[in-house]
């Protein structure tokens, strides 16, 4: 597509052509102001998606009764009741803070030790934290597993039972 | 002469596009597919990011294309750029809801939930509803010029999204990962990633540029003047 006429447009007139470089103006300044206060303004203090648990417990009082959502890692060994119907502990930690969380939910596939996780519900006063909903979060490593792995019968099924009895 | 006649024969840059596109990625699905090892944690679902990630930068590119045709055509008021910036945006919006629906289907298994507000998320949600919401914009006004420099200014404007969505995961702590880089990425994952990324990347460019040629041609009709008696009778 040769585009060296203006495919038989006609041209805009000069006054159109003056009043849209303004708007170009305009709409440059207005983008970037909004830019900036997004980035640079109180909104990304304001705006937490998780506590970790440092934060959770510089909150003190505040953290009892409200909904937060708890961003860390699932701490080595502490995972409990991982297969029982009771319920299912574990610690969350980063690297000043420990929670301990009480979940009911049965946990995705990907929960394990020392994988990310956002929980979501409220610190009680008996000192753990009450899990309404847990996500497993995947940090941007994308490993080829060691060879002799090979692609198996098993690990596709469990799979795909993973995902059939996810049900919400 | 010469130039009319071009204009009405098919160009055939889109279609070796759109042809080298499909190539792309059928390899890059087949080795993402069939040769690639599944991921030691994540399995057969981490598959999914041969689409989802390529999609996730053609969307993005999309729109930032949108941004500089936005800006050529207040700069330059060239009719050209408006077809252009309306073909971006449509293209745009269709990567960055399907983008969406990938993300969904990996999520669940992989999070244990389809959807959650955080800041990644919401700025992509942002994104897309803010862009569809400029098609509907340019639907609802008549006049050619208005809706041209509206929409344009409202692409500029929308446009600040995109470095937010970029940036929304390092700026922010989010349930959606960091970027990956080839030093977190295995090597045998790189072949599909970036042919599918190459294969995306053409098929949207002939997208793009077939869309702008429809647009051309309806704005070409549009402001068009009006015919005299003469002519409609001759």
């Amino acid at each position: 597509m040769k585009e060296t006429t203006n495919e038989g447009m006609p041209t805009a007139s000069a006054a159109l052509r003056r009043k849209s470089r303004w708007f170009m103006a305009g709409a440059l300044v207005i983008a970037a102001a909004a830019f900036l206060v997004i980035t640079l303004g109180g909104i990304s203090k304001n705006l937490v998606y998780y506590w970790t648990p440092t934060d959770l417990h510089a909150a003190g009082d505040k953290a009892y009764g409200a909904t937060i959502r708890l961003g860390g890692m699932v701490a080595p060994h502490s995972v409990q009741g991982r297969n029982g119907a009771s319920g299912l502990e574990f610690d969350v930690k980063d690297a000043t803070g420990i929670v301990h969380v009480k979940s009911s939910g049965v946990p995705p596939q990907m929960f394990r030790e020392n994988i990310g996780v956002v929980v979501e519900g409220t610190m009680t006063r008996a000192g753990y934290f009450q899990c309404n909903r847990l996500m497993v979060s995947h940090n941007n490593e994308y490993r080829a597993p060691k060879a002799g792995h090979a692609i198996d019968k098993k690990e596709l099924q469990k799979l795909m039972r993973s995902t059939e009895g996810l049900k919400d | 002469m010469s130039a009319t006649a071009s204009n009405n024969r098919f160009p055939a840059l889109p279609w070796i596009l759109l042809g080298l596109g499909i190539v792309c990625l059928a390899i890059g699905s087949y080795v993402g597919l069939f040769v690639a090892p599944p991921e030691a944690l994540m399995g057969q679902v981490q598959r999914i990011m041969y689409v989802h990630v390529p999609t996730a930068w053609n969307a993005l590119l999309a729109m930032t294309f949108a941004f500089v045709s936005a800006l050529v055509f207040l700069f330059s008021s060239d009719w050209k750029w408006d077809a252009r910036m309306e073909a971006a945006i449509e293209v745009g919006v269709v990567l960055a809801f399907l983008l969406c629906c990938q993300g969904s289907i990996w999520a669940k298994p992989t999070w244990g939930v389809w959807w959650d507000w955080d800041p990644r998320l919401t700025t992509t949600a942002v994104l897309l509803f803010a862009f569809l919401g400029i098609l509907a914009l340019r639907k609802f006004v008549e006049d050619p010029a208005r809706r041209a420099i509206w929409s344009a200014v409202a692409t500029i404007i929308a446009y600040a999204d995109v470095p937010i969505v970029y940036y929304s995961v390092r700026w922010w702590n989010s349930l959606h990962q960091l970027q990956s880089s080839p030093a977190t990425v295995s090597r045998q994952f790189w072949l599909p990633l970036r042919m599918n990324a190459f294969g995306i990347l053409f098929l949207m460019t002939a997208f793009i540029m077939l869309r702008a040629r429809v647009g051309s041609l309806r704005l070409k009709h549009e402001l068009a003047p009006p015919p005299n008696a003469a002519e409609v009778t001759a």
